[in-house]
This record gives C-alpha cells, sequence and structure tokens, in this order.
C-alpha cells in the first residue's frame, strides 16, 4: 500500500490485503539498509490471520520518498505520523535492528499508542565499528559486505536456506546495494549515537517480546541484557546458531515466537 | 587493522555452498530426498506453505531439499541471488522467457547460438506469438537497432556455439539497460569457473548442467540463476513486465516485485513456470550435478590446460586448415577473450579439414578416444561434426553465418592424458588424408 506521511510518499507490503480498519495493525520495521523484505514470510503470515499487517520501507529506503532520517528518535516519532495516516489509534509494532530501537522508543514516548511492543535483535546501547562507520560514509561497498559477514551465523554464511533455491548471502547483499548513497550511513549512526534505550525501556508500559540470536555479531545476545533487564513485562526467546539477520535464518522460529506473543 | 568481510572463496564454496550435514543422521554427504512430498505439521503449517507465509518443500515439482542445495551452490558460485533446477539447459532457457513474457513480445538474441535454443526461438516460441530478431553478436549496432518497443530481453552466450565468438557482455549489457531491458546469458561453455557474467553486468543466466557443471555426461539438467540486480520496478521497466509488477490472480494477487524486491523474477518463475509447466529436476540430477560442482575448479582447470595443448598440436598438423579457438592470436575475439575469460577460454572448440566431406567422415570414424556423440563437457573427450547433427536444421545461409562449413568438427577435450589425445587425433588425420 502506499500512502503519504508529511509530505512524502511511503510504501509497505501488506501481503496484497486491503488495510482494514476493523482489525488490528501490526508494523513491521526493517534495519539499516534494508526494506520491507526481510519481513515477507512473516508479515505475510499476519496479513492472512486476521491482522493489518504492514511492513514498511523506512524514508529513503526501498520504494519510499524522502531522505533516511538520521536519528532513532526521529524514527520513533515517523511510527506515531504512520500510525496517524493509517488512523490507527493503537498498534503492534515489531521492529529489527536499527527497527527495534526505533520501536522501542515509539513505544516509550507513544505508549498510548502501543498494544505490544516486539524487539528483534535489539541492543542498548548498539555501538558499531569505527571501520564500519568509516566504510559507509565514504558510501565504500565494504560496508555491506562487513554488515552481511557478521549478520549470519557460521553456517548462515554457508547457505541452507528454508526458502528453497535463494541463496542468503548473495540475496542480502543485493539488497543492500540497492541502497541510495549516505543511507547506510545514516542508519548506521543513528544505532550508533542512540543513548535512550535503557531509559526508554524502563517507561515502556506494554508487554515486549526480545528475540536474540546466539550467533549475532552485530548484535551480541549480551548487550541486550541490560535492556531485557530494564523492560517490566518482557518475554525473551534465544535462538540457537542464529546470527542478527534472524528474519531469513530461522524464519519459523521468529515466526512462532511473535504468534505465541501476539496471540 | 582494517576489519575484512567474512567471506568463502570459490573452491569453498563448491564443496559447501547450500549444504549442511543431514540434521536427522548426520550424513555429510547431500541425501537424495527421494520423495514427491512433504508431511506438514498441522493444517496451519499446510496453508502457511501454500501461501508462502513459510519457507520449506510442498512438493517437488515445485521445489525439493537436494535441488534446492544445487540452487543455493549455483547461485553462490555465479555471485547471483537464487537459482530454479530444471530438467534441462532447454528447460531453464524456456522458464527464463516465458516468465518474462507472453505473445506479442519480442526478443534480441546472438545468432550463433547452441542449435537447440536456435529451434526454440527461431522455429518454435513463434507459435505461442514471442518473436526473436537473430543478430551478428559481435555487432554492437545489429543488437541496438534490432531492440523494438516490444523487445523484453537480450540474450547470447558466453561463447558462441560452434564459432566461440565471445560476447561482449559489458557492452551488450550496457546497451540492453539503457533500454530498460534485461540480459539473459548462457555460461554453459564457460561455467562459473571460467567467468561470472552477473560481474560483467548481466541480469540472468542460464546454464545446461548436463555439460561441466555435472561433468562427467550423466545426467540431463539445467539452471536459471537471477543476480537480483535488475530493477523491475524502475521507472521505463516496470510497465514492459507486467507478470512481475502487476497483481497475479493465479496466486492470490502477488505482485512479486513487491512481495521481494529482489528475488521477484525467481518467486514469478516458481510460482508460474516450475508449477504450471513442470519441467523440474530430479533430486537424483541434482545429486549427481552437486558431486560434479565439488571438483569443478579442478576439472576446468584440466579441460583448459589440455585444450590449450590439443590447439597447439592441431595449428601445426599439415592437415588442418584452421582452428578457432579464442587463445590464439589470429581469433577475432583474442583481446575480449583475454579481458572476459582470463583462466581461459574453455574446453570445446572448432577446427577445419584440409579436404572433402568424405575425408571428414573417415577422421572421425578412426577416432578411438574420441566418443562421437552430441555432447560437451564430458570428463571423456568428445567429437562432433555439427552441420550434419547439432546445427542440420539451419540453412546453408544461416551456418555460414554461424560459422560453420563442411568440413568443421567440434571437439571437446576431456581430462586424459594430452599424450593419448595426440596419439587418436594423428591416427584419425592420417586416416582422413589418405581416404
Amino acid at each position: 500500500m502506499r500512502f503519504d506521511v508529511r509530505g512524502h510518499p511511503v510504501y509497505a507490503y501488506t501481503g496484497s490485503r486491503a488495510f482494514a480498519s476493523d482489525r488490528p495493525t501490526l508494523l513491521f520495521v526493517h534495519g539499516a539498509a534494508n526494506d520491507h523484505q526481510v519481513f515477507a514470510l512473516q508479515s505475510r503470515y499476519f496479513a492472512w490471520h486476521g491482522m493489518n499487517a504492514v511492513a514498511l520501507d523506512l524514508p529513503g529506503h526501498g520504494r519510499s520518498g524522502g531522505q533516511a532520517l538520521t536519528s532513532v528518535e526521529a524514527i520513533a516519532d515517523w511510527l506515531r505520523y504512520v500510525l496517524d495516516a493509517l488512523s490507527a489509534q493503537r498498534a503492534n509494532i515489531v521492529g529489527h535492528s536499527l527497527g527495534s530501537l526505533a520501536a522501542l522508543e515509539c513505544a516509550a514516548r507513544y505508549p498510548e499508542r502501543m498494544q505490544k511492543l516486539s524487539l528483534l535483535g535489539p541492543s542498548a546501547p548498539m555501538p558499531v565499528s569505527d571501520d564500519l562507520l568509516a566504510a559507509a560514509a565514504r558510501n565504500d561497498h565494504v560496508a555491506y559486505e562487513l554488515i552481511n559477514g557478521w549478520s549470519f551465523s557460521a553456517e548462515g554464511l554457508l547457505g541452507g536456506n528454508r526458502l528453497p533455491g535463494v541463496w542468503m548471502l548473495g540475496n542480502a547483499m543485493r539488497l543492500m546495494e540497492r541502497t541510495r548513497e549516505g543511507v547506510l550511513s545514516a542508519d548506521l549512526v543513528a544505532c550508533n549515537v542512540y543513548a535512550n534505550g535503557l531509559a526508554a525501556a524502563a517507561s515502556v508500559r506494554c508487554p515486549t517480546l526480545v528475540v536474540v540470536g546466539e550467533r549475532d555479531i552485530m548484535a551480541p545476545p549480551r548487550n541486550a541484557k541490560a535492556l531485557i533487564a530494564a523492560l517490566p513485562a518482557v518475554e525473551t526467546v534465544s535462538l540457537p546458531r542464529t546470527g542478527h539477520s534472524m528474519m531469513t535464518e530461522r524464519p519459523d522460529e521468529v515466526l512462532d515466537a511473535l504468534r505465541g506473543f501476539l496471540r | 587493522m582494517s576489519a575484512e568481510p567474512k567471506r568463502h572463496r570459490f573452491d569453498t564454496l563448491s564443496l559447501h555452498a547450500g549444504s549442511r550435514p543431514d540434521p536427522a543422521t548426520g550424513a555429510r554427504a547431500t541425501p537424495i530426498y527421494q520423495s514427491t512430498s512433504f508431511v506438514f505439521p498441522d493444517t496451519d503449517y499446510a496453508a502457511a506453505l501454500f501461501n508462502m507465509e513459510r519457507a520449506g518443500h510442498v512438493y517437488s515439482r515445485l521445489s525439493n531439499p537436494t535441488c534446492a542445495v544445487l540452487e543455493e551452490r549455483l547461485a553462490a558460485l555465479e555471485g547471483g541471488i537464487g537459482a530454479i533446477a530444471t530438467a534441462s539447459g532447454q528447460a531453464a532457457l524456456h522458464l527464463a522467457i516465458v516468465t518474462l513474457m507472453s505473445a506479442g513480445a519480442h526478443m534480441v538474441a546472438s545468432r550463433s547460438l547452441y542449435g537447440g535454443s536456435h529451434n526454440l526461438l527461431d522455429y518454435t516460441l513463434p507459435r505461442f506469438g514471442i518473436e526473436t530478431t537473430f543478430v551478428d553478436p559481435r555487432d554492437l549496432s545489429a543488437w541496438r537497432a534490432a531492440i523494438t518497443p516490444k523487445t523484453r530481453l537480450l540474450f547470447g552466450e558466453t561463447l558462441g556455439n560452434p564459432g566461440l565468438e565471445v560476447l561482449d557482455i559489458p557492452r551488450v549489457a550496457a546497451l540492453a539497460h539503457e533500454h530498460g531491458l534485461p540480459l539473459l546469458i548462457d555460461s554453459t561453455f564457460t561455467t562459473p569457473w571460467l567467468m561470472r557474467p552477473f560481474e560483467h553486468g548481466a541480469d540472468l543466466v542460464v546454464h545446461s548442467a548436463t555439460k561441466f557443471l555435472s561433468g562427467h555426461g550423466t545426467v540431463i539438467g539445467g539452471l536459471l540463476v537471477d543476480s537480483g540486480k535488475f530493477d523491475w520496478n524502475a521507472d521505463g521497466v516496470r510497465e514492459k513486465f507486467p507478470t512481475l509488477t502487476a497483481p497475479y490472480e493465479g496466486f492470490h494477487d502477488m505482485v512479486f516485485a513487491e512481495e521481494s524486491t529482489t528475488a521477484g523474477f525467481l518467486l514469478r518463475a516458481r510460482r508460474e513456470g516450475i508449477r504450471d509447466f513442470g519441467a523440474c529436476m530430479a533430486p537424483m540430477t541434482a545429486f549427481h550435478i552437486l558431486q560434479g560442482i565439488e571438483t569443478l575448479p579442478i576439472r576446468m582447470a584440466r579441460h583448459v590446460e589440455n585444450a590449450r595443448a590439443i590447439v597447439a598440436f592441431l595449428r601445426e598438423h599439415p592437415f588442418v586448415a584452421s582452428v578457432g579457438y579464442p587463445e590464439l592470436p589470429d581469433h577475432p575475439d583474442h583481446a575480449l577473450a583475454a579481458q572476459l575469460l582470463p583462466r581461459g577460454a574453455g574446453a570445446v572448440f572448432s577446427f577445419n579439414l584440409r579436404g572433402t566431406r568424405e575425408q571428414g567422415r573417415r577422421f572421425i570414424e578412426a577416432l578411438r578416444l574420441f566418443s562421437h556423440l552430441a555432447n560437451v563437457g564430458d570428463a571423456k573427450s568428445l567429437v562432433i561434426h555439427p552441420a550434419s547433427t547439432t546445427h542440420f536444421r539451419m540453412s546453408n545461409e544461416d551456418l555460414q553465418r554461424a560459422g560453420i562449413t563442411e568440413g568443421t568438427i567440434r571437439l571437446s577435450i576431456g581430462l586424459e592424458d594430452p599424450a593419448d589425445l595426440f596419439e587418436d587425433l594423428s591416427r584419425a588425420l592420417y586416416a582422413a588424408s589418405k581416404a
């Protein structure tokens, strides 16, 4: 579906289903230099199981217009504007990586708009290596290579995709290569400077699910411990032998964690 | 020290990409999942699998675990995003075309194609409303002139058959993209070990895996590989490819290029082309091709080394009029081959005998190690007379355009000791000269 948010066009994948005001709404918020594609399976499931699944392309990403937002706080506010544009008084939000920080901050800022919060591969803080920041700043392809090399488990780097015939590493790389210049850098800087994670977690009022990959190098599970401890009502799922790209590496396990939580 | 990206190299991917030890048994070799269907744990899971809400296998025409390993492995070796294993190379070519276009569409193709591909494009697809204009693969202006508003695809082979014209993929790809069109490449003769067409601008690749990929002349199979680079949704492009950019009634109004930013083509090819045309690969075939690919780097190096030795031998032989091999200085594509094929120009080439058609026949029949058959890319050396076999349906004019004469002999050089191949060729050339 396509709609406008503050004068800029927004694209969201809805599983080929029309948005219905009488259904609960579930926003999916992707991570750095990604788009709605990373949630294709999970969002399609909920779209065909009674929810308005809205897998967003963030501003400046995928098919959405505008410039990439430069802070987690700005993305959090933008998510509220999305809810306004959809006339959705309350919603569930699923965020991955950068998207998890934005979902967290949104839940803290606008608790009255939030039903349930799901954080996939979060960490607070979410520091980004200097080498990666520098490569992204100069729009160097090596930035994509570093991210994807760190985003899969050791076995995932050699494939074995549940989705038949798709080479996970190549597909993830090609998606990032479509990112406009400067977008990855903006996304990574937003992750790196975000300092409000633990405070935001403490002020979240809705139930929260945290899913971590045990082999996640981009957002190591140890960096999520303080965040999990700060959340008032939290369920945690830890996926064995799973890297940061958990929706690709473990699509069923991620879906089942969400199903159980959102039920 | 700067961080280094984690990546695996070609030889490692040849052995490991797409496969893991079998979780049920620990089997290290990829098992042959000889099963038509796969059990659903419950009805909701089944419905989700059918509706692409979950990933997995339903029915082996659509996908199969053994075939999926092969698909990932070749995608990894080609630098693509994914692949579909098909019943043959011809099935892969057909799948690529019908995924992109319908009746009324047009494509531009090199006229130096495998005879079977030429048949499909020149005789069969026009019956279904898809027309092809054939052009000299070396003439970029001819490619340009042949593009019409109805054109949806450009197609050529890395090395033309049998003349070994080296396709200037970077320039043909640039031309295609200038017109908002994808470039499809048949990379059968070169395999990803010799060239990875996506690195030069191609968008889609097909293989006859029957040849060097499986490598032992034991199976028929094909692969269609997607680079994931072509933007089907770009302005000026999306209207040309409604199969990818418009709702598809045959799958709940799915818009494939929206479902996946990168893999819309592959999704449509599997969800429609493989589902409905049904030219899938058998898991036993996939297993054999996987076995072949495990040694692809070693075999291709030896194929090329032996081919170079035989080319040098034939060039010096008095009963040989000419040898066509792109690494030779007198080949028209010598410089391009050095640029695009630095590891070698493959192991299939043609030469012309001095003498009559009868002497050509005598040459082939006098060979003992070379097998006279219709195939290339076997571990064993092969020989054929194109004018009377692979290209026999082509008119004399088309044969001449494709660089084929009645004295043209095509060799596929295998992995034997080259000294034994020299002996075999020497004997046959002597017999032919006395015929």
